[in-house]
């Protein structure tokens, strides 16, 4: 069936509700709600999160936004969490101790200050252990929580609070790292980059993949921050755009090994289009500065460019075949 | 009438996880409770238990996921040592605040630095306010024994704490001593089956985990855990008779060895309560009145019973198996010595630090510790109260 947003809003009321306290014009909430609609109506989901923004603004005792059974304990383990619970599920199950049919799935959410960095270790281990799983990333850059620190996320050159652009470093001066090919390289049946954009497709047809795909997956989200990023918080769904008409963050998916880029655009805009509206980037675009626009379009370029090889040869194979 | 056999430590513990047949275990290796997940995975391999056995990356994830496992509704368990138990740290106090009753073995070793594997009691001491119920086992009888009645104090309505058992490292966890397990049947009805009143997976009451708890509420969420754990006590005793019910192995707060008409008296924990036992004995045959207070129950802390058992003595050594580092004393000196405050009990105590690192502690080295109390009655009293036992200074 084709893919109606209408429809599925018609017909799957959101299991992450209103009334949650994250800021407005952030890319967060969108990918949680987006995320878990992917489930399908009668089945019931655990919800592990990491701390962090997500986490501290959903569910402050005694409310939750979240309508499944939701798990929180700290900001490096969500993996870990979500983990033990499927466990626990896969035991019960398999003792006659839970319902017949009963179906309940495991999504972890995790910043990439919780993901890229100090819960990446927990991750590895729940992604090669093989759990039935899906890890979301939301990655909005850095450690927003705390109030905007650099995170391996951060991309080069970005001011944030602990890489501040100073009168002798500009920014961060460490290119940012890439979790989606780190998690390839765990081999898992389903990895994807997405984000949300336009009509949400390509963020809701990806979660149902990784949700009713068996076994570990991973999805790495971008969610930009109006408070980190410094945009006007009516510009989400534009800079979301931005990054992928760039091919500042492409989207693409990897099913057993082979690549899928699942937007190429048709006309690829200059990386200074997403640059120039945001705060962070703002001592890019001084004279004198050049030089750090251009570096970080090779940067993407190379990068994209990689990704379109990569693409090449996993599938190489069985097209000859 | 049990079985009898032959078992180290270790082996007793992953015998009762056996029979207990949790539903998740997850665990990390770390020496010495390497063995007890090592048996346990073979039992899991063989399909004697139901056990989803999880071998995560690391401490930290072993308590994220019983964690996660217990909260979903499932009996969840563990072992570790050390520097294990020192990476699980922030897991620890979490699963205690969430009201999560998982089950750990602790086989107690020194926790670094710099390295070392052998036994001290530093992890546990590390972790004494965590809000963690820990049980201390002189032998491989009493680990075993304390982990079968584990789950009936842990998952109690009226407690739902966590729980450790503790063992020495080495000296207990590696030594083969004859044991009398429960038959499976009894252990498995004994022990009983795990029925949590809300738990992730019931998917027709969703529920909410680990919330940000700001000042509104989290002063009352700790008041709870506190009353939980002074309900513990009760609930231990309960446990405990029915127990001794069934195998007829009397456990109580603490065990008082010949403390009866005792004058003097050591009170310790774990293996060392064995040794001091023997030189008990040996004194006693010299016309010494010497005794032993071996703590059973560390969390709760029995503070009016024990300041009772030592009202009618002369003079107390307190044997602390980790330095608190504070200048003062060691925890297990603290406790004793506060409680007996309270309860008004003034007589002489003093602390040893003793054992560190694996350190010997031989029965002339208790001996020695008796000379010195028979020399405090004599002079009625001293000042140098925080002593080590068996270091080069």
């Amino acid at each position: 069936m084709a893919y109606n947003l209408k429809e599925i809003i018609a017909t799957k009321p959101s299991r992450f509700t209103a009334g949650h306290r994250m800021c407005a014009g952030c890319g967060a909430p969108v990918v949680g709600r987006t995320v878990l609609r992917a489930l399908k109506n009668n089945d019931h989901a655990v919800v592990s999160c990491a701390t962090g923004c997500m986490e501290v603004s959903t569910f402050i005792y005694p409310y939750t936004s979240w309508t499944d059974s939701f798990v929180h304990t700290a900001f490096e383990c969500a993996a870990a969490n979500c983990a033990g619970a499927e466990a626990a599920y896969k035991s019960l199950k398999k003792q006659g101790k839970l319902p017949e049919d009963q179906h309940t799935k495991f999504i972890a959410f995790g910043g990439d200050g919780g993901t890229y960095d100090i819960g990446l270790q927990s991750l590895s281990g729940a992604m090669e252990r093989g759990h039935d799983m899906v890890y979301v990333c939301y990655d909005n850059g850095a450690y927003m929580n705390t109030g905007i620190q650099r995170s391996s996320a951060t991309p080069k050159f970005a001011d944030t609070t602990t890489s501040p652009a100073g009168k002798v470093i500009p920014g961060k001066m460490q290119s940012r790292k890439d979790l989606t090919q780190i998690m390839a390289g765990h081999h898992l049946p389903y990895v994807a980059q997405s984000i949300a954009v336009n009509n949400f497709k390509d963020l809701y047809e990806k979660s149902e993949k990784a949700i009713y795909t068996e076994g570990p997956a991973f999805l790495n989200v971008l969610a930009p921050c109006p408070r980190g990023w410094g945009y006007p918080t009516d510009m989400l769904m534009e800079i979301n755009k931005l990054a992928i008409e760039t091919c500042y963050w492409p989207l693409y998916e990897i099913v057993d090994g082979k690549y899928h880029i699942t937007y190429k655009p048709a006309n690829k805009k200059p990386i200074e289009e997403f640059l120039k509206p945001q705060r962070r980037f703002k001592h890019m675009f001084q004279p004198g500065n050049e030089w750090m626009i251009e570096e970080f379009q090779n940067e993407v370029d190379r990068r994209w460019q990689e990704l379109l090889d990569l693409e090449e040869i996993t599938n190489r194979s069985s097209e000859e075949g | 009438m049990g079985i009898r056999e032959r078992l180290s430590g270790n082996e007793a513990a992953a015998i009762a996880m056996k029979q207990i047949n949790p539903d998740v275990v997850a665990a990390f290796p770390i020496t010495p409770s390497t063995e007890i997940p090592q048996y346990f995975s073979t039992f899991v391999s063989n399909g004697q238990v139901d056990t989803e056995f999880v071998a995560v990356e690391s401490e930290h994830s072993a308590m994220t996921a019983c964690i996660g496992a217990e909260a979903a509704g499932a009996r969840a368990m563990t072992a570790t040592s050390a520097n294990g138990l020192s990476l699980m740290w922030e897991q620890i106090y979490i699963a205690s605040s969430l009201r999560l009753p998982i089950v750990m073995s602790l086989v107690n070793r020194a926790v670094s630095g710099p390295l070392n594997i052998h036994n001290d009691h530093s992890d546990a001491m590390g972790v004494r306010d965590s809000g963690w119920i820990m049980l201390f086992s002189e032998n491989n009888q009493e680990a075993y024994d304390n982990l079968l009645m584990a789950h009936r104090i842990a998952e109690h309505k009226d407690v739902l704490l966590p729980l450790m058992v503790c063992q020495d490292g080495f000296i207990t966890s590696h030594s083969i001593e004859n044991i009398e397990l429960l038959e499976d049947d009894k252990a498995k009805a004994f022990v009983g089956s795990y029925k949590p009143e809300h738990y992730l997976l019931n998917k027709d009451e969703p529920i909410a985990i680990g919330p940000l708890d700001l000042q509104a509420f989290l002063f009352e969420h700790k008041y709870q855990q506190a009353e939980a754990m002074r309900n513990a006590k009760k609930v231990i005793a309960e446990v405990s008779k029915e127990f001794e019910e069934l195998t007829g192995r009397k456990y109580s707060f603490f065990e008082e060895y010949k403390l009866d008409d005792a004058e003097i008296a050591i009170v310790c924990m774990n293996s060392t309560a064995g040794t001091t036992k023997y030189v008990v004995d040996q004194l006693r045959k010299n016309g010494i009145k010497a005794g032993l207070l071996k703590v059973r129950m560390f969390r709760p802390f029995p503070t009016e019973e024990i300041a009772k058992a030592l009202s009618n003595l002369k003079a107390v050594a307190v044997l602390d198996k980790a330095d608190s580092l504070n200048g003062a004393g060691g925890a297990l000196f603290e406790d004793i010595t506060s409680a007996m405050f309270v309860n008004k009990v003034q007589i002489p105590v003093v602390d040893y630090v003793y054992g560190i690192g694996g350190r010997d502690t031989t029965s002339n080295d208790i001996e020695s510790v008796y000379n010195d109390l028979i020399e405090i009655v004599k002079n009625g009293g001293t000042n140098d109260f925080y002593r080590y036992l068996g270091v080069r200074k």
